[in-house]
């Protein structure tokens, strides 16, 4: 009885709420785009816009899944630490196992995966809660690539390596297709396959949409298994940008991460969100960093402003939901 | 569920009392048995000189843990202690290397600590915004904030007489030490007897519950999280004063040493159970285990990997113990 109502409840009140949104942030958006602007000529400048495409993919390539994650009432704080223990994998395999790179390559996204379903599996089979479980993993992960790199670093990866990270393909950033192959289809995937429109029913009522018959733990193992495996991915982008591998790698992702997803009006209740809202969410953020950045503000008192970020759109979205009385 | 925590001993107090004294008891074994079998090992890690180093470079852990042990039982959790700990210790050096009065450089960051856990305390509880998210956006708000104001600069020149470390009570007992065992006992007295005390078990058990037996849960949950405040501030100030120097930036990671000393001494991940007893052991444990690697010479980089196995055992055991609990 419940269960029918759901999405469809979500469908009507969607673009209302999407709206409202997108005009929140573009309240917010523009006028500081045009005084960061204003401060820096060349902030707005298209080459800049572009370099910052680049930096946004390794944390975009996480917010992704991530939305998944959250939308089905979950999340997942380990992100930053599997792109750390992916980026060892990557360097070690290579340099100590003798892999060829394309297979160290593909070891470092199998590790990936390994260590997202290692979380889905815990997460759906004993059912612990999401936040202590990756808590739990977090801090496993990231001692697992300490333990294995010992700290040491690893550098010069073969030349071609490099291109996905540093060089342009018709004019873009090579990453940036990477990125936006990976928003049309995790778009699709959410919005138009009965996949993608079971998280939403599992996030607005995870009882409700077991008994309606989904397999909502498989659905979990699977999103939490990507949420791994696009770390892996943002792993491989990350360590070709920089040209190195370190067991420090992806520190902190999270709070970009799930900064980006949240900004993007994606409730952190679950059961709410689009990967458009996300795909704002990033840029917002990262041009916010940039033009901070430019007009002289250093990076630590960016991520300030990341935290206040953080809170205040909870806040606002919050209490957006709350008056229309969904929650 | 919130009926078998607070009535426990009427259900079947034999097996409660087994759950109960299990974990502290267990952590109590594994410290001294860790001790003996690095013992024969090495003697040199039996030293006096060790072990009070490790009780005395740890100390702060510990009486963090007991905080976040109070918020975890509340059924939330906070990740921005560490980051917390980095600006109240900062504070606390800044005051009295500015010649500040002893007492002033002292209490400040408690007071600061708890204004700083209190304010968070109010947005979770009466704004109704998840723990995590709160947390989260605090710890790169301090963090953030913390580097750009100072430059990461170290803060030299401490006075001797700001060094509690130099303080023994007794001659015997290192005033760190001393203050971590009376935070400990109190805070255990606290929590198992009084009735504010008893409030935290009961929100976290079951809110519902409590609402109905006239607990106001945002009430207390803004009590634990000034009380967290609290031992944060005493945390911060044995950190800051346990070296000549206190570097001020946020010591990194340290809220997840923070957070697996609390779950690995038993406090129930599903909020409702567990004492500050068997965290503060956890947090000895775990440095205990810190200083033995370098005993027994494996490279102390795998200390975070030994704290994720030690923290995801503890999670999975608490599940499938409480599983046969509720089966049984």
């Amino acid at each position: 009885m419940t269960e029918i109502p759901l999405p469809c409840a979500d469908r009507r009140a969607a673009p209302w709420w999407l709206l409202r949104h997108e005009t929140m942030l573009a309240v917010i958006l523009f006028p500081a785009l045009i005084i960061l602007g204003t401060l820096n000529g060349r902030f707005l400048t298209f080459d800049n816009l572009l370099n910052q495409g680049r930096l946004m993919t390794e944390v975009g390539l996480i917010a992704l899944p991530m939305t998944f994650v959250i939308i089905t009432g979950g999340i997942d704080l380990s992100v930053g630490s599997t792109v750390g223990l992916c980026a060892i994998m990557l360097g070690y395999s290579w340099r100590n196992f003798g892999f060829p790179l394309p297979l160290a390559i593909a070891f470092s996204l199998a590790t990936g995966a390994a260590a997202g379903f290692f979380n889905g599996l815990v997460i759906t089979r004993l059912k612990a809660p999401p936040l202590i479980m990756t808590i739990a993993t977090l801090t496993l992960y990231r001692g697992l690539a300490e333990g294995v790199s010992q700290a040491r670093s690893v550098r010069g990866y073969p030349e071609w390596f490099y291109f996905i990270g540093q060089e342009d393909l018709f004019g873009v950033p090579a990453q940036l297709w990477l990125l936006l192959i990976a928003i049309v289809a995790a778009g699709v995937v959410l919005d138009r396959t009965t996949f993608g429109r079971a998280l939403y029913a599992i996030g607005a009522n995870e009882t409700a949409a077991r008994f309606s018959g989904l397999a909502v733990d498989r659905i979990k193992l699977t999103v939490y298994t990507l949420s791994g495996f696009m770390a892996g991915l943002s792993a491989v982008v990350l360590v070709s940008r920089v040209t190195t591998t370190r067991s420090d790698m992806g520190n902190g992702y999270e709070l970009d991460v799930i900064a980006a997803v949240v900004l993007g009006g994606t409730s952190i209740f679950g059961g709410l969100g689009t990967i458009w809202g996300t795909v704002v969410g990033l840029i917002m953020i990262q041009l916010l960093k940039d033009g901070l950045a430019l007009t002289g503000v250093k990076g630590d008192a960016t991520i300030v402003v990341i935290g206040a970020v953080l809170i205040l759109s909870t806040l606002v979205a919050s209490s957006l939901q709350r008056r229309r009385g969904s929650v | 569920m919130t009926a078998v925590t607070l009535s426990g001993a009427e259900v079947d107090p034999r097996r409660l009392l087994k759950v109960f004294a299990s974990q502290e008891a267990l952590l109590a074994v594994a410290v001294i048995g860790l001790a003996i079998v690095v013992g024969f090992y090495n003697p040199r890690f039996l030293a006096t000189r060790n072990l009070s180093d490790v009780l005395l470079g740890n100390a702060y852990i510990a009486v963090a843990a007991i905080g976040m042990s109070m918020v975890i039982v509340s059924g939330n959790i906070d990740i921005s202690v560490g980051s917390l700990i980095g600006v109240l210790a900062t504070v606390s050096g800044t005051l009295a290397v500015n010649d500040a009065p002893l007492a002033v450089a002292w209490l400040a960051p408690l007071v600061v600590g708890v204004l700083v856990m209190a304010l968070q305390g109010v947005v979770i509880a009466y704004l109704r915004i998840p723990s995590i998210v709160v947390t989260l956006g605090m710890l790169s708000i301090l963090k953030g904030g913390l580097i750009s104001v100072t430059g990461g600069k170290w803060i030299t020149d401490l006075p001797d007489s700001f060094h509690l470390a130099n303080i023994e009570l007794f001659d015997v007992v290192p005033m760190p030490v001393f203050l971590m065992l009376v935070a400990t006992v109190i805070a255990a007295w606290w929590m198992r007897y009084s009735a504010p005390g008893r409030a935290i078990y009961a929100v976290g058990g079951n809110a519902e519950a409590a609402r109905l037996c006239g607990i106001s849960q945002p009430r207390t949950v803004v009590m634990v999280f000034a009380l967290h405040g609290l031992f944060a501030g005493v945390a911060a100030l044995l950190y800051a004063t346990q070296l000549r120097v206190i570097q001020s930036t946020v010591p990194p990671n340290v809220e997840l040493t923070i957070i697996t000393a609390a779950v690995v001494g038993g406090v129930s991940i599903l909020g409702g159970v567990g004492t500050v007893i068997g965290s503060t052991l956890a947090a000895i444990l775990i440095a205990e285990i810190a200083s033995a690697l370098v005993f027994i010479n494996v490279s102390p980089y795998w200390i975070r990997a030994i704290q994720g196995v030690l923290i995801l055992a503890t999670v999975i055991a608490d599940i499938l113990r409480r599983r046969r609990i509720a089966g049984a």
